[in-house]
């Protein structure tokens, strides 16, 4: 049995568990202290001991319905009588309805009889395997047989959906595929009506098992390959230009952005102190051992608080950056909890304040919003600079971090770089995202080289993994 | 494990009877993960939002092994000294100006300074011994010579620093403490650990306790719940009242009533001496239920449809 719960751990590892060594031992010890009678018991178990979190447990429940259902499929082969065979599987047992006197138990009780018009006295035979299992519609041990040959294949390893034909094809060799097909061949070429016939049920029934071996084989898919699917496509995007990400990509990539965004959240969220080593906070060492005569039992080392940054976000949400700042302000948002104070500023030919936006609305339509308003116009930096000036110059202190996302490019327009530097002195930091590739910088219209010297750091920032640096940097370095 | 707690708890089911004899109704779920915690001595992590009856878990569970509790409520800042265990520095002190005298005699006959150490190291370390310790719930939990139910309650409240170190205690049932060796546990404490998800535990932290999730309880359990706790209760306002609490936390509040707040409006309604729901004693005491002002507003504003739907449940469930 130990195999059935090992590849129940890895059906669900493939479904976004994570389950490491020592809980597999775990699962272990439960099954062996709870037993496997009781399903719901085993289920609500392994769950517990695996699962440790809501949204794990709800896969893992998911995960362990589908894999019992398939595991209860295998086991009634050994529990089954055969005499009531026809009964439970009459309707799905292709078109022959039960021949005659099927070989398997004299049972067959609702079986018509028709039986195509073939001799009602001799029971229609084949030779292979396979085809007897066919023709007695012998459901339990079709499944058996395909359970062992998935196992033989091992399908358990499937990865990719391209794959499911291949392994359906190969599960159906194992069965004993070929065999009948030849069987198959000979019937229909005989010269005897019945057995041509006998070679069209056959032929039919053949095509049924094909198609129940696909789509076992597209289940064992769903347990087993959504892990390394997910991953293949996750890593993808991790690294993938956000400039030019697809439509459809969005929602998986907002998942994607709120995981880090949670990660960091979760590192940095609490006030954070770090010790000073080795100084001796005098004041309140006395004041803890005043009890024992301000003999000094317990001493207090000095220790500073590491502040939560705050932040102000400015993006360039002209045509080609917007698609950048969308993740940007995402992923800020996230950080809410982290971040002391944000405040957001979109801008392409005028600069507004879009914090409250932000705040209220769910990202989509918050992003629309902000389109409508200043989207799409051509870009202007000097003037948007100006704005800045106006509405948040005052609010900028030493603790502040200034983001600028953009790429820099103003029309030709005044670039204001007085402004800037003026936001440079004033703030504690001030990051340039630039989506563009740094051998472009300064090209053209860019006026990215003239704002540089007013930057603390600046940064290429295309792609979610960059983006997720650049923040985790902003957070260790908050002091 | 320990027998008199093996022989007490041989199944599931006996685990539910348990905390229900205790006054404890628990989902199927709940008694399974006590379960496996006596079985597999294995801490327990309880999580959920507040008031679904976490800590009580702890004390009917203590209640029903007939192990002493002991509890331990997490806060920022908790440290060893205030969790594990302390030297009585007063008692140190006090018992060194009293023995000063002593300590002259015994050190009177002695030549040199070398003889008067050597007679000193002769003594083992009287000073830090069991008599100068301060156990503090974690090093009592250990101590305890039948065992204990250990409640760390409210973990994410705690430092990350404070996390790991209780690793230690809750793999091996052991402490180190560095002037007397380690001390293991007598008998394994069963140990239960609640948080509220203000932050996420480290994943050692939860890789080695079981991961049990008490959320809302559904009608049926509610209502078992509130007719343990208020059994003066009749069925048609237990039924309506459960019903109502129901609804209420389909729609979006701040703060979902619990089921402590729901024992506490059965209570509230029972002082009253109502005996069904009507809108206005809804709307008098529905700050049992909701603690936000924003949420009172919805609430009262609601509270007539609500109450209609739930005097409608309670009803057919009579018939």
């Amino acid at each position: 049995m130990n195999e059935v719960i090992l590849r129940l751990l890895r059906a669900a590892r493939g479904n976004g568990v994570r389950i490491s060594v020592a809980e597999a031992i775990d699962a272990f010890n439960t099954v062996a202290a709870i037993g496997y009678d009781d399903r719901q018991a085993l289920k609500d178990s392994l769950s517990l001991t695996l699962a440790k979190t809501v949204e794990e447990k709800i896969l893992f429940e998911d995960c362990f319905d589908l894999y019992f259902r398939r595991e209860a499929m295998a086991a009634k082969a050994e529990l089954q009588i055969p005499g009531d065979l026809n009964f439970d599987f009459d309707l799905d047992g292709a078109q022959s309805g039960g021949p005659g006197g099927s070989p398997g138990g004299g049972g067959g009780g609702e079986g018509e009889g028709q039986g195509g018009g073939s001799g009602q006295g001799r029971a229609p035979s084949s030779g292979s395997a396979l085809g007897k299992m066919l023709l007695a519609n012998d459901e339990v041990g079709l499944a058996a047989a395909m359970e062992t040959a998935a196992e033989d294949v091992g399908v358990s390893n499937i990865s990719l959906f391209t794959q499911t034909n291949m392994y359906a094809r190969r599960i159906l060799d194992r069965m004993g595929l070929s065999q009948l097909e030849r069987e198959i061949e000979a019937l229909r070429n005989s010269e005897r009506a019945e057995d041509a016939a006998l070679g069209e049920r056959l032929d039919a029934l053949r095509r049924g098992l094909a198609e129940r071996t696909r789509a076992f084989v597209e289940r064992q898919l769903a347990l087993f390959g959504a892990g390394t699917r997910r991953e293949i496509r996750e890593g993808a995007l991790r690294t993938a230009q956000l400039s030019s990400l697809d439509r459809r990509d969005f929602d998986r990539m907002h998942a994607l952005v709120r995981d880090m965004a949670k990660r960091i959240a979760s590192k940095y969220g609490r006030t954070r102190h770090r010790d000073r080593k080795g100084v001796l906070d005098i004041r309140r060492t006395i004041r803890r051992n005043m009890s024992f005569d301000s003999i000094p039992f317990r001493t207090v080392w000095k220790r500073e608080k590491i502040d939560k940054p705050k932040v102000m976000a400015i993006c360039d949400v002209s045509g080609s950056v917007a698609q950048v700042a969308r993740f940007l302000l995402l992923f800020l948002y996230t950080l809410t909890d982290t971040m002391r104070d944000i405040r957001s500023f979109a801008f392409s030919g005028d600069l507004i304040d879009v914090s409250e936006i932000l705040e209220r609305e769910e990202i989509e339509p918050a992003i629309m919003k902000i389109m409508e308003a200043v989207g799409f116009r051509s870009t202007n930096y000097g003037k948007s600079l100006e704005d800045f000036d106006d509405l948040a110059m005052r609010d900028l202190d030493r603790k502040t971090t200034v983001i600028i996302l953009g790429d820099a490019r103003g029309n030709r327009n005044e670039a204001r770089t007085d402004l800037m530097e003026k936001i440079f002195s004033r703030s504690s930091r001030v990051i340039w995202l630039n989506p563009e590739h740094r051998a472009s910088w300064g090209t053209g219209d860019s006026d990215m080289l003239r704002y540089m010297p007013f930057c603390h750091s600046v940064a290429t920032c295309g792609t979610v993994a960059q983006l997720e640096r650049v923040v985790q940097d902003l957070l260790r370095e908050a002091v | 494990m320990n027998d008199v707690t093996s022989l007490k708890v041989p199944t599931i089911e006996s685990v539910e009877e348990g905390l229900v004899s205790a006054g404890y109704i628990p989902s199927r779920q709940i008694a399974t993960a006590l379960f496996l915690s006596l079985r597999l001595q294995k801490p327990i992590l309880v999580e959920g939002p507040a008031g679904v009856g976490k800590t009580e878990l702890a004390k009917a569970a203590a209640e029903f092994l007939g192990l002493p509790l002991i509890r331990m409520q997490c806060y920022e800042g908790l440290d060893e000294s205030k969790a594990l265990y302390e030297w009585k520095y007063g008692k140190q002190l006090l018992y060194t100006q009293i023995l000063k005298d002593k300590l002259g005699d015994t050190f009177k006959d002695t030549a040199n300074l070398q003889e008067a150490l050597a007679r000193l190291n002769s003594f083992s370390d009287v000073f830090y011994s069991h008599d100068f310790l301060e156990p503090r719930p974690l090093l009592r939990a250990l101590q305890m010579p039948q065992g204990a139910v250990l409640l760390v309650d409210e973990i994410d409240k705690a430092d990350e620093e404070f996390e790991a170190f209780l690793l230690e205690i809750l793999s091996d049932y052991q402490v180190s403490i560095p002037e007397i060796g380690t001390v293991s546990a007598i008998v394994p404490p069963v140990v239960l650990l609640t948080s509220n998800n203000t932050r996420d535990l480290g994943d050692a932290m939860k890789r080695r306790c079981l991961h049990l999730h008490i959320g809302y309880p559904d009608q049926k359990l509610e209502e078992r719940i509130i007719d343990s706790r208020v059994p003066e209760v009749s069925t048609t306002l237990r039924k309506q009242l459960v019903s109502f609490v129901q609804q209420l936390r389909s729609i979006d509040l701040r703060k979902l009533p619990s089921v402590s707040e729901t024992i506490d409006w059965a209570r509230a309604l029972m002082l009253l001496h109502a005996k069904d729901l009507d809108t206005q004693t809804v709307q008098d005491t529905l700050n049992v239920l909701l603690k936000f002002e924003g949420d009172m507003n919805t609430g009262t504003r609601r509270a007539a449809e609500l109450t209609h739907k739930a005097l409608r449940e309670g009803v057919a469930a009579a018939e």
